[in-house]
Order: structure tokens, then C-alpha cells, then sequence
């Protein structure tokens, strides 16, 4: 069922831009807000989001994580910290890489 | 129909049960029904004799995943089934395979009393897939504070004790019983929070009612004004139950609440999404229950100001109660959400 949905609605993940959208869901955008915002970020229309061919060409020229398997192309934590330079906007593991690596300034966890 | 058996209607038919529905919805939460336009679109929709239905191009929305990878991992829940894979096994195919927009890791036995024993073994599957995938990964559990209550729990059951007349103490028995609810959900918020999670999400709230909705809203408060931790809202049902009728938030009485009240109080708490329910009727048709789904859920649009994620799982959301959904119906509803609910996402 979770397949016709993703079919029918989503813009697909990380075939697309669906996994950048959603981070800025996270920060509360909605839907048009968080388009529009990506889409200047990448330099595409808000069409241009949800096109798999387009994005996957994008993907690897931004070097932010391509679906399918290639070597060389960042993946998992690489990919985020570039998707955080990208979109500008905190990811919480970049930030706790950060914070291993001693690069933060901030040196304790965002909890209390 | 609502239960997935197959039915012919006739145009009229069809056109009558959308009305019927967007009508039902607007009575019953005194919001507007669906205009003219829009029941053309969900006419045009249900009548097309296709397959399979989707969005417009451009108009793709996000999606966020409740009960995390039980659909392949687990036996009955999420329709699960069984297959012989790791839960990271699992998640990098709904990344890669299945393209989601996010996923979420989350335990079996997915409430928050039952996870709080294994918070270490969470901890470590969620550090472990926050390297090796990219999407957003949230972790997810259902408050369900029914666990609390007697012969699960140490709370006296107010299910128990309202038959008896013993009202006064089924409020009390549902005041203290909240309060441990909520604590563990903080603290098992945080426990996510030290291990980098992207958010978490808080799954079938208000199972028990009012009692368990005031719990998550008072937990995600205290988790999103203490760290930097996304919060997702789903709730279990379109209506919030009364088994308290007394418990307020921020001066609302919860008991009561459709969708388009539930989502003002959860951006109150500092949620970053909501996700609302409609109940589905297996009595009526598909149609009537896509009308009435999306009518909610665009009154629900109209007010909000965070992304709004309605639940279109089994028997809600329009999708019908079946534990294998017909595929023409799942995309339908699906799309629906999105073009006449302006849904954000599902």
C-alpha cells in the first residue's frame, strides 16, 4: 500500500529532490514553501523536482547522493554534509560528525 | 467499497456518494463541503476506468512513514510480511527500491513502554543507519497509553471503572497514568535526540483519547522548546474520545477535536507535522469515503501553518479496511489527499 502511495504522490525520494523537500518540512515549510525553496537552492523549477531524470544528472554533478549504487559518489553522512552546505540548514548527524571530529563549537549534544 | 469488495455504480451513483460524503464531513465538523469543481475532479476520477491513479506532474508531495519497516519485517502489523530482512537491510530498500522521501526506524512492538527496555538497541540502529543513509530518518513509536492502564500497566483501567459509575476515579486513574506517558515519551525523544535522529514521530495519538492526546502535547512541548528535535504528530482517529472530558490544553478542551482544531493545538506544542486522520464507513462506498476524507483534510489545510502528513493507511484516509489494499483505490485516495485536501504530504 505504501508503494501505491509513493507511485501515485510522492515526488520520490532521493531519485529526486524528495528527501531535500522533506527536510525542509522538517523545519516546518509546507509543501509550495519547501518546493520553492529547494528549487532556488539547486538552481531548477519546482517542476524540475519531482523529474528523476533530471535529478539523477544533479545529483552526482552536486555530488549529494544518487539512487542508484556507484562508487565514488558520496553516500549516507557524506552526502548529508553536502546536503546541509547545500541547503543551508543543520542536519543533526553533520552536526554530531562535527562535534566527534572537534570542528563544532558547539560541543555537547542538542539535548537537556 | 469501504471493506475493498468491488462495486459497479452508475454515474448518478457516484456523483450522490460524493456529495453524501463531502456532506457527512461538513455536518459533522462544521466545516464547508467540497465545491463543485472539486467533486468534478473526484467524478472524473472514480470514472476513469484506469488502473492506476496519480497527481499532476509538479504537484508531488512528500512522504513520512509510520509504523517503520514492519511492512516487510514484521507479521501482521502494517500488513507486514515476515521477509527474512534487518531492519537496515529494510530501511535502505524503502530508500533506494522504493524511493521514499523518509523513513523512519521504529521497533515491532512499536509503542513507547515496550521500547524504552531496548532505548540502547534503538539508539544503535538509528546511529548506524544515519550513516549509511541519506533521506531523513525519524524515530517512531505510538504513545499508547492503554499500556499503562491495568492488567498491562500499574494504572487502575478507567475502561474498568466507568461502567461502574466510578467516574471520578477514572479521571484520576487517567491524570496519573498520563503523566508516565509523557515522561517516557520525553524521555525516549531524547534518547533519539543524543543519537542524531532527524525527528521523531509520535504514531496514533489519542488511541485512549483525550488523556493520551494531552500527554504527546505536553511531551512534544517540552522535546521541541529543550532540543533542536523534529516532531511528527499522527493521530489515531478523526474524532479525539472523551474518556476524561475534562483535560485541556492551553485552555481547549481535547474531548471533542476534528482534525481542523487537533492541528492548531499540536503547531501550539511545536510540532514541525501533523498528521491527520479520517475514519473510514466499510459500509459505504469508496467514493463517499475519499469525499468526506479529503473535506476534513483540506479544512484542516486551510488553517494550518505547519506541513499537514493525512494517514492513508488501512481504513483511514479514504484507503479502504482490507489487510491488502486494491491498488486502484490506494492511488486514488492517495492523490486526492494531495489535489483537493492540499495535503503536504502522506
Amino acid at each position: 500500500m505504501g508503494m501505491a502511495h509513493g507511485l501515485a504522490s510522492s515526488i520520490g525520494g532521493i531519485k529526486a529532490a524528495g528527501d531535500l523537500v522533506a527536510r525542509m518540512q522538517l523545519k516546518k515549510m509546507r509543501l509550495d514553501e519547501a518546493k520553492a525553496y529547494v528549487a532556488e537552492k539547486l538552481g531548477v523549477s519546482v517542476v524540475d523536482l519531482s523529474d528523476s531524470t533530471l535529478m539523477r544528472t544533479l545529483r552526482e554533478e552536486l555530488d549529494i547522493g544518487v539512487v542508484t549504487a556507484v562508487p565514488g559518489i558520496a553516500k549516507g553522512l557524506e552526502a548529508k554534509v553536502r546536503i546541509a552546505e547545500l541547503l543551508d540548514i543543520r542536519i543533526n548527524c553533520v552536526e554530531r560528525l562535527k562535534r566527534k571530529m572537534g570542528a563544532s563549537r558547539d560541543l555537547a549534544p542538542s539535548s537537556s | 467499497m469501504g471493506d475493498a469488495s468491488t462495486v459497479e455504480m452508475s454515474r448518478d451513483d457516484l456523483r450522490r456518494d460524493l456529495v453524501e460524503g463531502t456532506e457527512a464531513a461538513a455536518q459533522k465538523g462544521k466545516i464547508a463541503p467540497l465545491d463543485e469543481n472539486e467533486l468534478d475532479y473526484l467524478e472524473d476520477m472514480f470514472a476513469c476506468p484506469s488502473r492506476i491513479w496519480g497527481v499532476e506532474r509538479g504537484h508531488e508531495a512528500v512522504m513520512t512513514k509510520d509504523g517503520s519497516v514492519n511492512t516487510l519485517c514484521s507479521s501482521r502489523l502494517s500488513s507486514g510480511v515476515a521477509a527474512p530482512l534487518s531492519r537496515e537491510q529494510a530501511v535502505r530498500l524503502f530508500e533506494t527500491a522504493f524511493a521514499y522521501d523518509s523513513m523512519e526506524v521504529g521497533h515491532l512492538d512499536y509503542s513507547v513502554k515496550p521500547c524504552k527496555f531496548i532505548a540502547t538497541v534503538e539508539q544503535e540502529h538509528m546511529e548506524l543507519l544515519q550513516h549509511i543513509t541519506i533521506l531523513p530518518l525519524f524515530y517512531g513509536f505510538m504513545p499508547n497509553l492503554g499500556l499503562y492502564y491495568q492488567p498491562d500497566g500499574s494504572f487502575p483501567n478507567p475502561s474498568d471503572l466507568l461502567p461502574l459509575g466510578k467516574i471520578d476515579e477514572a479521571r484520576r486513574a487517567q491524570e496519573e497514568a498520563l503523566e508516565a506517558c509523557q515522561q517516557d515519551t520525553v524521555w525516549l525523544s531524547k534518547q533519539m535526540v543524543d543519537v542524531a535522529a532527524d525527528g521523531v514521530n509520535y504514531d496514533t495519538v489519542a488511541s485512549t483519547g483525550d488523556a493520551e492526546f494531552l500527554a504527546t502535547l505536553r511531551a512534544c512541548e517540552e522535546v521541541t522548546k529543550t532540543t533542536d528535535m523534529a516532531v511528527e504528530i499522527g493521530m489515531a482517529a478523526e474524532l479525539v474520545l472523551g474518556f476524561h472530558g475534562e483535560l485541556e490544553y492551553d485552555g481547549v478542551r481535547l474531548a471533542g477535536l476534528w482534525p481542523h482544531q487537533q492541528v492548531k493545538l499540536v503547531e501550539k506544542a511545536g510540532a514541525a507535522i501533523f498528521g491527520p486522520v479520517v475514519n473510514n464507513n466499510s459500509k459505504k462506498s469508496c467514493p463517499w469515503n475519499v469525499a468526506r476524507a479529503v473535506t476534513f483534510v483540506k479544512a484542516c489545510s486551510e488553517v494550518t501553518t505547519i506541513p499537514i502528513h493525512p494517514n492513508v493507511g488501512n481504513g483511514v484516509g479514504g484507503v479502504p479496511m482490507f489487510e491488502v489494499s486494491p491498488i486502484d483505490m490506494v492511488t486514488r485516495a492517495s492523490a486526492a489527499m494531495i489535489e483537493i485536501g492540499r495535503a503536504d504530504g502522506l
